[in-house]
């Protein structure tokens, strides 16, 4: 049975709902674990070097992970599933990268940059002497042409939503050679930010495949390595169908540790095919891979492979950016709509309605019985993880049937008792009773559901828990509009606001409880908007801070979306590979790749 | 005429053994301390509570106790026997109310212990009493299987009778269909049958679809069965004569040729039962029986398909022998009915 806990993530697109897997990797590549001293050095050739802070390691060996599923694709223009960008995020760079250790900006290919006054020009100074992994050097030409290629409405990038700013596209100059500008249309707040996980690609490779309109079937997986290059720590070395991949070093790759060695230190990177989370972990206690986490391990797993004494150690590396929710279909239906649906609708148009719900569900038992205590109860969408925007002043009601009953009762609601069994019933005698989908394989959120069947019962609501496989319930949630409530679960690539738009503009790709709205449906929607806009225009991080503190009001206020909790990121690996620092932003266990290593045996012994 | 009866004692005494084990899973709210869909949310996975009649002193107590079990400190399923209190077990207590074979509405439940929950079994990962869970899943277990086999006999007769007795084009057809059924691969005919059915039902109408398409696909072996036993039946002297006199096809069918079928249907219904039991808890292991919080044999062993279940929780397993004595019971009976069968031919 297929266990894999997949998420609901939204990626470079607004648009893209992603796939049903767990581990979205959203961005392209992984870098430097603390803030890189920018100095410049030499080592044989006269490339402009990254000299990152650290642990210093041993060259060589080859590093075992597994991916639940295999890649579709090695092309960052079309590549749409989780383990497809996890792979490429190992094999392309970006021009700025957020680090994931510290969340804010870093130089990547782009070395340093400047902001215009205006806020709408952004000068950036590439690093010279960068080469591809097959040694062709890389330069403004490729930057430009490969904006080019994600802003080209033919190509359709997923990225490409992401890279139009006030309705129109960011316009790409090369100024010399190692200098590139990008105008905006409009201010954009923390515009740098758009830069991570947004590969450069080769042109000299890239080109030809572009002009004969071939580049969607450009590097997939059947392409030799020596036709797909990029400027990540790892180049393509094998793939065999249904079994693995591997990633051989990259010896043109342009970071050095604190002793001037080239990095990455390994010499391989494996990833293994399993078909489900449940495989994962008895792969990792075979000891045949060397770390699990790419998607997070499950509290369950968490805690079976913590009570094994062995060579490795878990890490709970703290509460993630993963929010579940609950939400009722609120979307305005045609004349099609199934009368069934369109009559609760009244019931759950009502705020009370939901606060109602809000109340009675139980977080502190959602987060002790799913996550087994390692994860946080939520009541908006801002994670703890997520300190730098959480509205911590928020209230955090503790859980009140009473008061839920009283919200109820002057919503006109009132109870009867049948069959010995207490119902709720709405002012017109009809008894309220919905029915909740959730996805079948993602064995967290159906425990949820299951627990908030639980808690509804007390307040006389019938629930009925319906699994569906992830694919027909988000055609429901998204197309036909075919459901009573859902529960869902997003994982933000990014702790900033901007990556989580699309799910609060009324027009936005994830808005999941009214898809499509054409203009605001209630004022306070309308109000989010205006205040959204607001913040991308404003330059300071205070003022939109102030700004997201009232959306994130507004939207606790109106409770469209029931907040359950948060997991955290739960992730674990052998003793003996070095440097392994986990995040909380995706890529958990990998965004490091190219400063983790192996201990030699008397190393790992001493750990 | 000496095995007849031997056997005939053997027969009546597993279906005494069989009546019992019934009685008690119809009865499931009586024997069941807790209602099933309660959940103890303070003690998730808690393992079997040990019934003791020694304390640690060893005293002996006039009635069995248990000692409460305590979480300990900052784990989320790691127990300790908290010894200093000794909780007596009451019987016939008071508790949550429900309907004795789903009438007669009571609140009396043999056993209890006060205010603590007595995990008989263990409990579940949301707490809820694995024992009382055990007992109602087998209410929905065993009635599918009941339910379907006599589905499946009643249709297995009519057109085993009908093949038989008309024979001709009749036979070939109804023999034909017969055999394209036996050839189905009934799993995942099942599963494309219920894949196809809408997902958001009641437990009640869960229910009563995976009793009608397991009885509706099962019933071809059955009607293979009679036709064969009509089909020798009606060469015997007495059929002819009886239609000689002028006796009606209806007449001969329910007079003298059905009566014969009897000991095959008996046989073939301690046969079917237990394998119909097992066919509904393969399709609720896999989520396409009655949905959750509803519980049956097959998805109480659901939660087994995880991994840190399978090597964490021993007693999950638990509900998976409550099946053992019925299926040997079941078995014990064909195999008892049959030899009595072929001890009255002689």
């Amino acid at each position: 049975m297929d266990r894999r806990p997949e998420g609901f993530r939204r990626g470079i697109s607004r648009r893209i709902v992603a796939t049903a897997l767990s581990a979205l990797l959203i961005s392209a590549a992984f870098f430097q674990q603390a803030r890189p001293q920018d100095k410049t050095r030499n080592v044989g050739t006269n490339a402009d070097l990254l000299t990152l802070p650290g642990e210093i390691g041993n060259r060589g060996g080859r590093l075992v992970v597994s991916l639940r599923a295999e890649p579709k694709t090695l092309n960052p223009l079309i590549a749409n599933d989780a383990p497809s960008r996890q792979v490429i995020g190992a094999m392309q760079a970006d021009l700025i990268h957020i680090n994931r250790a510290t969340q804010m900006t870093e130089p990547a290919l782009a070395k340093s940059w400047t902001v215009s006054k205006d806020g709408l020009q952004y000068t950036l100074k590439l690093r010279e002497g960068v080469q591809f992994s097959d040694g062709h050097p890389l330069d403004a030409d490729d930057v430009v042409f490969s904006f080019h290629l994600y802003l080209d409405e033919k190509v359709a990038a997923p990225q490409r939503d992401l890279l139009i700013v006030g309705g129109k596209p960011l316009a790409v100059k090369k100024v010399d050679p190692h200098t590139v500008t990008f105008e905006l249309a409009k201010p954009y707040g923390a515009a740098e930010r758009l830069f991570d996980g947004l590969a450069i690609l080769p042109k000299h490779l890239l080109e030809q495949p572009y002009k004969e309109g071939k580049l969607d079937q450009a590097w997939s997986l059947g392409t030799p390595g020596n036709q797909i290059s990029g400027a990540g720590p790892f180049r393509l070395k094998e793939y065999v169908a249904g079994q693995r991949l591997v990633l051989e070093r990259n010896p043109y790759y342009w970071k050095v540790d604190g002793e001037a060695n080239r990095l990455p230190y390994l010499d391989e990177l494996d990833y293994l095919f399993v078909p489900s989370a449940d495989a994962e972990v008895i792969r990792f206690q075979a000891g045949e891979t060397d770390l699990i986490g790419i998607s997070r391990v499950a509290a369950d797993n968490f805690a079976a492979l913590s009570r094994q004494v062995g060579g490795h150690k878990m890490i709970d590396a703290g509460p993630g950016l993963e929010y579940n929710f609950l939400f009722f279909n609120l979307n305005e239906l045609g004349a099609k709509a199934s009368p069934e649906i369109v009559r609760k609708q009244k019931w759950f148009a009502d705020v009370r309605f939901r606060q109602a719900v809000s109340l009675a569900v139980d977080r502190q038992a959602i987060v002790r019985l799913v996550y087994q205590g390692r994860g946080a109860p939520l009541w908006g969408p801002v994670t703890p993880a997520d300190r730098r925007w959480l509205n911590s002043s928020l209230p955090q009601p503790a859980r009140s049937i009473d008061k839920a009953r009283e919200l109820l009762r002057s919503a006109g609601f009132s109870w009867k008792t049948q069959s010995g069994a207490e119902q709720l019933i709405d002012s017109r005698g009809a008894p309220v009773e919905f029915s909740v989908i959730t996805s079948a394989s993602n064995a967290e959120r159906l425990k949820m559901t299951t627990l908030i069947q639980d808690d509804l019962k007390q307040l006389g609501m019938l629930v009925q828990v319906v699994p569906l496989e992830f694919r027909s319930l988000l055609d429901r949630v998204m197309q036909t509009k075919e459901y009573d409530a859902c529960v869902l679960g997003v994982a933000n690539y990014d702790a900033d606001p901007n990556a989580d738009m699309n799910v609060w503009l009324s027009n936005g790709g994830s808005h999941f409880w009214n898809m499509g709205e054409t203009k605001p449906a209630t004022p306070w929607e309308a109000e989010i908007d205006r205040l959204l806009e607001q913040q991308l225009a404003s330059r300071t991080a205070e003022e939109r801070k102030r700004i997201y503190d009232r959306v994130q009001q507004i939207i606790n206020d109106n409770e469209p979306l029931i907040f359950l909790a948060s997991p955290d990121i739960l992730v674990g690996a052998k003793n003996s590979v070095g440097n392994f620092h986990p995040a909380v932003l995706e890529p958990y266990v990998l965004w490091n790749v190219e400063q983790i290593y192996l201990r030699t045996g008397a190393q790992s012994a001493r750990q | 005429m000496k095995i007849t009866n031997q056997n005939r004692r053997k027969v009546y005494a597993w279906l005494i053994v069989l009546v019992g084990l019934h009685l008690v899973i119809a009865c499931a709210g009586f024997f069941a301390p807790y209602d099933p869909t309660l959940q103890n949310r303070e003690r998730p996975y808690a393992p079997p509570m040990r019934v003791h009649w020694f304390d640690a002193t060893g005293h002996i107590h006039a009635r069995p106790f248990v000692y409460s079990q305590q979480l300990r400190a900052g784990s989320f399923d790691e127990y300790e026997e908290d010894k200093s209190s000794a909780l007596p077990m009451s019987f016939f207590v008071s508790g949550s109310p429900y309907k004795l074979l789903g009438v007669i509405p009571l609140h009396t439940h043999l056993f209890g212990a006060g205010e603590t929950q007595v995990f008989l079994l263990g409990s579940d990962g949301y707490g809820r009493d694995l024992f009382s869970r055990m007992l109602f899943g087998g209410q929905i277990s065993l009635l599918a299987g009941l339910m379907a086999a006599s589905l499946a006999l009643c249709t297995g007769l009519l057109i085993g009778a009908l093949a038989g007795f008309f024979g001709g084009w009749t036979d070939e057809i109804l023999m034909r269909v017969a055999e394209l059924f036996l050839a189905l691969p009934w799993l995942y005919l099942l599963f494309a049958v219920r894949a196809f059915l809408p997902l958001s039902v009641s437990p009640l109408q869960a229910f009563l679809m995976v009793a009608l398409l397991i009885g509706a696909v099962g019933w071809a072996r059955p009607a293979r069965l009679i036709r064969g036993v009509v089909l020798s039946a009606k060469e015997r002297d007495y059929v002819p004569a009886a239609r000689g006199f002028g006796a009606s096809d209806f007449y001969l069918l329910r007079r003298h040729i059905l009566p014969s079928t009897w000991s095959v249907i008996l046989t073939q219904a301690a046969l079917l039962i237990p394998q119909y039991v097992l066919a509904e808890v393969t399709l609720s292991f896999l989520g396409l029986g009655v949905p959750e919080p509803t519980p049956s044999w097959g998805n109480l062993l659901a939660s087994l398909q995880q991994y840190s279940v399978l090597t964490s929780y021993w007693w999950m397993y638990l509900p998976g022998l409550a099946m053992v004595p019925f299926f040997l019971g079941y078995l014990a009976l064909a195999s008892a009915l049959q030899t009595s069968a072929e001890g009255s031919k002689i």
